[in-house]
């Protein structure tokens, strides 16, 4: 059996009394997409941040193409190759999506203190950020700033975002959010190609997506996972129904 | 790539607010009026200083409340060691003062870095309002040790009886110092420039308007604002410096908590983040001084009036209004 | 180095950091409240201040003119937090910072016009004017302490406040969230003009008995500002307790470190040196000291807010 690109092993993690990642245990393998779902407040956007490293788990170890990166703060993790995108779209609201791309590609290719050239005729940052665009259907729209674009558009901006950094793993948070239906399909087929590349861990409310994508489902419920399994075997499991659809009833 | 026009708005604005600045002090030259090319003088090294906040500030988006502390450390890096050479007294350890500007600078620069690798290690630890009240309270301790340590006048301030020199050129003239400091001037914003357009300075402007996006590309935030920090004081002190010479004096004023203010305020009447803001606010600055304190001895009452209401009604601040709203390519 | 006079030192720190909890409770309760940096604190401060030593000289009352004090310091935060305050809450800590410099600027000068250049004096009251034996000999401004028993009674009564009243209670759903105080009916305009009135006040009341003991002019509010701020970044910024704590520590260890300093100092090196060496470093030490905490715990000893 494969090595695992991402492992993690019974995180835990407090925010009060209240426990958010209770013992949580979750494995992503090479060119799989595992889908992690739950009602609301179950702690998948919580679990996304401790693995990409917003914040720290009070214990437990998340292991990273074999190397533990439980102390690595998000910037290094990055660097790593674990890419993500934010469930509120992050990104530099004045820049143009061609210059958010860049300051990926930018990254991807080292040091960022280089204090003169001027990037934007800098054809080793502008090209592959272009080209990044046009894989996810944004090229046209490359010059306006952030700010300026749709709810869908910056979702897709996002993914073409961890595209530059060359991710050897793709933590996505509800990508689909806010996207209409036509969008929500062309996005599915995007991910169905992009599992080629690096697994994606996605965290992701719509059903459909979730059920044509996943090759693994984990469900999350009050911080813990009480399930793992196929597509078949999650829409099957008596406890995911209950616990899960029992309550999103 | 869609081509910009050969001269934005902008540039045209930033073009001739370069020429009114150098054009004044010609005219007062030949009009027989020093002083006016004294408050062209001015205007300049404000703007150097506030050109240097502007790195930090404006690209950065990093309010630091204290670049007075690398203004005041320029000026006594030229008050120090003029007095030493004007004394024939060696500083420490057997080395010389000197009178020569280009080592000035050159010690401003880096007593600047040396000093703002600290503060800034500690002040970048925290973000918003307490960054404000840090960098404050940091050049706050500076200047209470300007005030309290005697060998260099402490609370009454240096004098410095000769301007220091420059090779080649009478420093001593007023238009010749001018051209100094507008050439020292022109090279900052060129520098400011060049950071703008760079990597370093795509990761700078980033981390300001979303520090979290470039953590996740993987470039850590704390790393960029540090040495754009460090860069910023490096700029202010060679103004300071620059400024003492004007004046022949350096005083823990140039310390105070009132100058770091100043600054900011030179940058927002100007316009935060835009090339010539530092330069139109500090003409805008310097005029209103000079124009209200002809008629009022209590002249900053209406500044005070001038600035609220620039705050409160004309963000943006004068570039807003001459050239429209900031564009990112 | 009697014991009769480290004890006076002190006290003398305490006093001090008395006085900062007065100015920083303010600070910390308007920036905890609406998110506001207010640069124009150290103006009240300074017009309590001017209040208390105007009518004092006009009445020859200083009572009447601590009570001048607290209700021109009051007033005048009421009438900035509606004209201008107000219009800040919203904006980034740049604008709030240079629209509150503009402010100072404003009562600066103002004041100047109002009253010259020159000092105003304001003598203790009488009925403290005494002074007070220490354990060890020696004796104590009877004024000094009654300062320290009046920071006592309004750090208890700023608790009270805060735990025990409605008015307390809002400010605390203030601080958490503000949307919700607003739905649930709250006048939250109302809200902030009195919690800016009310660090306006406790500003000016420090103002006002720290003017008996030094000079009162323009200006003077600038430095007890920076020490608030001090206090404040230490204490954690939103927090009264902080607060509290992070006065008395800027206060005694800036008092005893002018003390003690250049007295440790001649132990080591000849007397004429220790003198200006020890008061340069001693005037440094809360701001080392304020780094150092900063370096373990960057959100100060007991931030509010995570």
């Amino acid at each position: 059996m494969a090595e695992p690109i991402l492992e993690i092993r019974d995180l835990q993690k407090s925010f009060g009394a209240l426990k958010a990642t209770d013992g949580v245990s979750l494995t992503l393998m090479p060119g799989e997409i595992h889908a992690l779902i739950g009602p609301n407040g179950a702690g998948k956007s919580t679990l996304i941040h401790q693995i990409s490293g917003t914040f720290r788990p009070d214990s437990g170890t998340i292991r990273f193409l074999g190397q533990d990166i439980s102390g690595l703060d998000m910037a290094a993790r990055a660097r790593l190759g674990l890419g993500r995108s934010f469930q509120i779209s992050s990104l530099a609201q004045e820049f143009s999506a061609l210059r958010n791309v860049m300051l990926a590609v930018q990254a991807q290719q080292g040091s960022s203190f280089r204090f003169f050239r001027p990037v934007m005729s800098d054809r080793s940052l502008t090209g592959p950020a272009m080209a990044m665009l046009e894989r996810v259907g944004l090229a046209a729209r490359a010059h306006l700033p952030a700010a300026e674009l749709s709810h869908g558009e910056r979702r897709q901006l996002e993914i073409a975002i961890a595209l530059a950094l060359g991710s050897k793993a793709f933590l996505f948070d509800e990508p689909m959010a806010g996207m209409g239906p036509e969008g929500s399909k062309a996005l599915t087929r995007f991910l169905d190609g992009l599992r080629k590349q690096a697994p994606i861990l996605l965290v992701e409310h719509d059903m459909d997506a979730v059920f044509a994508l996943a090759d693994r489902i984990s469900v999350l419920v009050y911080g813990r996972v009480i399930a793992t399994g196929s597509v078949d075997e999650i829409r099957n499991d008596p406890e995911v129904r209950r616990a899960y659809l029992g309550e999103a009833a | 790539m869609t081509k910009a026009p050969f001269m934005t708005r902008e540039t045209v604005v930033n073009t001739i607010l370069a020429l009114l600045l150098l054009g004044f002090p010609l005219a007062a030259q030949t009009m027989g009026e020093p002083f006016y090319i004294t408050l062209a003088t001015r205007i300049a090294i404000l703007a150097l200083a506030a050109v240097g906040l502007n790195i930090a500030l404006g690209l950065g988006g990093l309010v630091s409340f204290g670049h007075a502390a690398f203004f005041g450390i320029g000026g006594y890096a030229a008050g120090i060691l003029a007095t030493h050479a004007f004394d024939g007294v060696p500083l420490l350890a057997g080395i010389p003062g000197t009178a020569s500007m280009l080592v000035i600078w050159l010690v401003a620069l880096i007593v600047c870095g040396l000093v703002a690798l600290p503060i800034g290690a500690i002040s970048l630890r925290t973000t918003g309002v307490y960054f404000i009240m840090i960098t404050l309270a940091f050049a706050q301790m500076i200047y209470y040790f300007a005030v309290s340590w005697p060998a260099y006048g402490g609370e009454d301030g240096l004098s410095i009886y000769v301007r220091n020199e420059f090779p080649g050129v009478n420093t001593a003239q007023p238009l010749p110092y001018f051209l100094i400091c507008y050439a020292l001037l022109m090279a900052a914003l060129g520098l400011f420039w060049l950071l703008r357009g760079s990597r370093f300075g795509a990761a700078l402007q980033a981390a300001r308007q979303n520090a979290t996006r470039l953590a996740a590309v993987g470039i850590a935030p704390f790393n960029i604002r540090l040495v754009a920090f460090i860069i910023s004081a490096m700029v202010t002190g060679v103004a300071g410096a620059l400024f003492a010479d004007l004046n022949k004096f350096v005083s823990p004023s140039m310390l105070s908590w009132h100058m770091s203010g100043e600054l900011i305020v030179l940058i927002i009447l100007g316009g935060k983040g835009r090339l010539f803001g530092p330069v139109a606010g500090a003409m805008l600055y310097v005029l209103i001084e000079y124009a209200l304190g002809g008629i009022t001895e209590r002249w900053q009452f209406f500044l005070g009036l001038i600035l609220l209401g620039v705050v409160l009604f004309a963000r943006g601040g004068l570039l807003g209004l001459l050239a429209g709203k900031a564009r990112h390519g | 180095m009697s014991i009769a006079l480290l004890i006076e030192q002190l006290l003398n720190g305490l006093q001090l950091g008395v006085m900062l909890f007065l100015m920083a409770a303010g600070l910390t309760l308007i920036f905890g409240v609406m998110g506001l940096i207010n640069l124009a604190h150290g103006s009240l401060y300074m017009v309590g201040a001017f209040a208390c030593a105007a009518v004092a000289a006009a009445t020859g009352s200083f009572w009447i003119g601590l009570v001048a004090s607290l209700v021109a310091a009051a007033a005048a935060g009421a009438i900035v937090e509606v004209t201008v305050i107000r219009r800040l809450y919203d904006r980034d800590h740049l604008d709030q910072v240079l629209a509150t410099f503009a402010l100072i600027l404003i009562f600066s000068e103002g004041t100047r016009w109002l009253f010259g250049s020159f000092p105003l004096y304001l003598d203790i009251p009488p009925l403290l004017q005494g002074a007070v034996p220490l354990p060890g000999g020696g004796q104590y401004q009877l004024y000094r302490l009654a300062i320290i028993g009046v920071g006592i009674v309004v750090a208890v009564g700023l608790y009270l406040l805060i735990s025990r009243t409605r008015l307390g209670m809002r400010i605390r759903a203030g601080e958490s969230d503000r949307e919700m105080i607003a739905a649930l009916g709250v006048d939250i305009r109302t809200l902030y003009t009195v919690v800016f009135a009310l660090g306006a006040a406790l500003a000016g009341l420090a103002g006002a008995m720290v003017g008996a003991l030094q000079s009162v002019q323009v200006g003077m509010g600038e430095p007890a500002l920076i020490l608030a701020f001090v206090v404040i970044v230490i204490g954690g910024i939103g927090s009264i307790k902080g607060a509290l704590l992070g006065a008395i520590l800027v206060g005694v260890v800036d008092t005893m470190g002018r003390f003690l300093l250049p007295k440790a100092l001649a132990l080591m090196i000849p007397a004429a040196q220790a003198g200006p060496i020890g008061a340069a470093l001693a005037s440094m030490l809360i701001y080392i000291v304020m780094a150092l905490i900063l370096a373990f715990r960057p959100s100060g000893l007991f931030a509010a807010q995570s």
